[in-house]
């Protein structure tokens, strides 16, 4: 059985081999939660369970907090001074990220992150791909280049870069540099992808292509896809939660929010006529 | 149109016009009165300091101006001939010369010989003080801009550092002999030389690399550490090969400004004469540490007012200077140059 390392502390005694559940099971249980940006409230009682081995979408007008509750997923918040989640827990296969015992490395190691801006390091490709792997300490040269394949391969990089590996991968295009960064992220085989927004720096023909990658990666990765764009959510999501001021308006299957919304503000969203 | 017939656009004389010109002739003089004045003294050492370091014979360069220790002049007459000799020159002129030994001769001291000595402790001063003013500084500067909270003690360290940088060079001086030289017995030694003008140059290298830290993009910090990087490992990797180059830079600029100053080393490091080399006669490895060392700025002082000044005493003079001033200007280049290669590796 292929057991994974979990994302607690190895010093904690908490860890929890974790094995793979089916399809559609909850992976991630946000809980009551209330999160702050110093003393202003920024999330108000989001209670939502993500499926495992689907694409869920975050939806909602600057502001309303889906970013926020994206990046409290990896814990990227905790970069910002004086954030907290006041109340309530967020589980990841049960167990609470935001315990003391938890290390944030492991779980981040878990849980990846794409960001809205792309972000390629001044490196090359191949250096890019293999950063978070040396951050582990492989260095195993093959080891290495098998990963780089396969991941570009992953994000349907592949054929575009393998002929230039080793040069920089900021000469890449506004796509192929988003591709990069997932590609990126899922070569240290995380189990969720977070995505913030990841094209709304990209033009038309580039957005088609991550959209069509993520179709792909669903298969192998829970993503939580936060995206300004609601054609783009009803295109590549499962599920949809609409965020309005920091609180979660609706969360249904996508179908449901964009045909028949239970909520009269979802409706008013995603029919365009405020947002 | 004639030129006689007055028109819509006709220029006439008016206050703003005189003050147009008023005050665009004073900002032309006061350039060229800069350009006069910079030209004057650089021309000024160069001019006079080049009749030491050259020669009109091949190789066109005073070697022994720079390899030799500085050696007093002895000027006498022998056989109705005026001769300029240096001492050891002179006292192999004696063994030679049976009837010249008991000629009077007059003695200029540091008149003769070279300055090897001097850019031998100027090379050490410089490079021990860098090293230690960027271990120190560097590392301050990630803790205050990376790692502390950014709060009200920290606007107060980065304000103590600033101030730092406006205190006079000879209170180092006087701060490097209270707490290196007598209070740490360090005595007048290498050892404490380096961590006065390191301590003096530190001002510098915390903001130059302050800034250079905070100019790489967030991006690349969120990037790696969403990979799982420690915040440490996100530093190492991917933030300071980034931020080098203009710490690099700003900080050898620092410390080549403050290599010449005279104060901070007076009396922590400097010697106003020493037979030794460094590296020579030593019994241990901490006694290279606890050495004085001659240095080039000191020495300029000691030679244009510690000794009697007479027609011989301009050369070494100028001569030093000279070689200080090639000195400065060649550390600036390395400092260009590198930036330049760093830089044009990381782009973003």
């Amino acid at each position: 059985m292929d057991i994974k390392p979990s994302f607690t502390s190895p010093t904690s005694g908490r860890s929890i081999p974790v094995t793979p559940s089916p399809v559609g099971s909850t992976l991630i249980d946000i809980d009551h939660v209330d999160f702050f940006y110093g003393a202003s409230q920024a999330l108000h009682d989001i209670n939502l369970k993500i499926e495992e081995k689907k694409v869920t979408a975050f939806i909602g007008p600057s502001g309303c907090g889906k970013s926020t509750l994206l990046r409290c997923l990896n814990r990227m918040n905790d970069l910002i001074d004086g954030t907290r989640v006041a109340n309530g827990q967020i589980k990841i296969r049960g167990i609470d990220i935001y315990d003391p015992s938890v290390d944030v490395i492991e779980l981040r190691k878990r849980v990846g992150m794409v960001f809205q801006k792309s972000n390629p390091f001044p490196k090359s490709i191949y250096e890019n791909i293999t950063y978070g792997l040396r951050l582990q300490g492989r260095s195993n040269k093959s080891d290495l280049d098998a990963v780089v394949e396969k991941s570009l391969r992953g994000a349907a990089l592949w054929d575009e870069v393998k002929d230039r590996l080793h040069s920089s991968g900021l000469g890449l295009s506004g796509g192929q540099q988003q591709r990069l960064c997932i590609a990126r992220a899922i070569a240290v085989e995380p189990e969720v992808i977070l995505m913030d927004e990841p094209c709304s720096a990209l033009d038309p023909i580039a957005t088609v292509k991550v959209e069509e990658l993520i179709q792909e990666l669903r298969t192998k990765f829970t993503i939580v896809i936060v995206t300004h764009n609601m054609q783009q959510a009803a295109r590549c999501s499962d599920k949809t939660a609409f965020f309005y001021m920091g609180k979660l308006i609706e969360f249904a299957d996508t179908r449901a929010i964009f045909m028949n919304p239970a909520n009269a503000q979802t409706e008013a969203y995603v029919s365009g006529r405020f947002g | 149109m004639s030129p006689s017939t007055r028109h819509e656009f006709q220029s006439r004389p008016s206050a703003a016009r005189r003050w147009e010109s008023a005050a665009l002739w004073l900002f032309r003089t006061a350039t060229y009165v800069i350009l006069i004045c910079g030209a004057l003294v650089f021309g000024n050492i160069v001019f006079k300091g080049s009749k030491t370091v050259f020669t009109t014979t091949a190789p066109f360069i005073n070697v022994p101006f720079f390899t030799e220790a500085p050696e007093s002049l002895y000027v006498f007459d022998y056989q109705g001939q005026k001769r300029e000799m240096g001492d050891r020159e002179f006292r192999a002129f004696k063994a030679t010369h049976p009837e010249a030994k008991d000629i009077k001769a007059e003695s200029y001291v540091y008149s003769a010989g070279g300055i090897f000595p001097c850019i031998v402790g100027t090379v050490l001063l410089v490079l021990g003080s860098m090293i230690i003013a960027l271990t120190l500084g560097v590392s301050a500067a990630v803790y205050l801009s990376e790692y502390a909270k950014q709060g009200r003690a920290v606007t107060l360290i980065r304000l103590a550092i600033l101030n730092l940088a406006g205190v006079p060079s000879i209170v180092f001086g006087l701060f490097g002999l209270g707490l290196f030289v007598i209070y740490l017995d360090w005595n007048v030694s290498l050892l404490a030389g380096w961590f006065t003008l390191a301590f003096m140059v530190l001002p510098v290298v915390i903001t130059a690399s302050e800034e250079s830290l905070k100019a790489v993009p967030k991006g690349f910090r969120e990037g790696s550490l969403a990979l799982g990087a420690t915040k440490w490992q996100t530093i190492r990797k991917n933030v300071l090969p980034y931020a080098l180059p203009g710490i690099l830079t700003s900080s050898i600029l620092g410390i080549a400004r403050v290599a010449g100053e005279t104060a901070p080393i007076m009396f922590t490091a400097a010697y106003v004469v020493r037979d030794k080399l460094p590296w020579e006669g030593l019994t241990s490895v901490s006694d290279f540490f606890f050495q004085g060392v001659m240095a080039l700025p000191y020495h300029i002082y000691v030679v244009s007012s510690k000794i009697p000044q007479n027609e011989y005493t301009e050369r070494v003079q100028y001569g030093t200077a000279f070689v200080f001033l090639v000195i400065v200007a060649l550390i600036a280049t390395c400092s260009i140059v590198l930036r330049n290669k760093l830089r044009n590796r990381y782009k973003w």
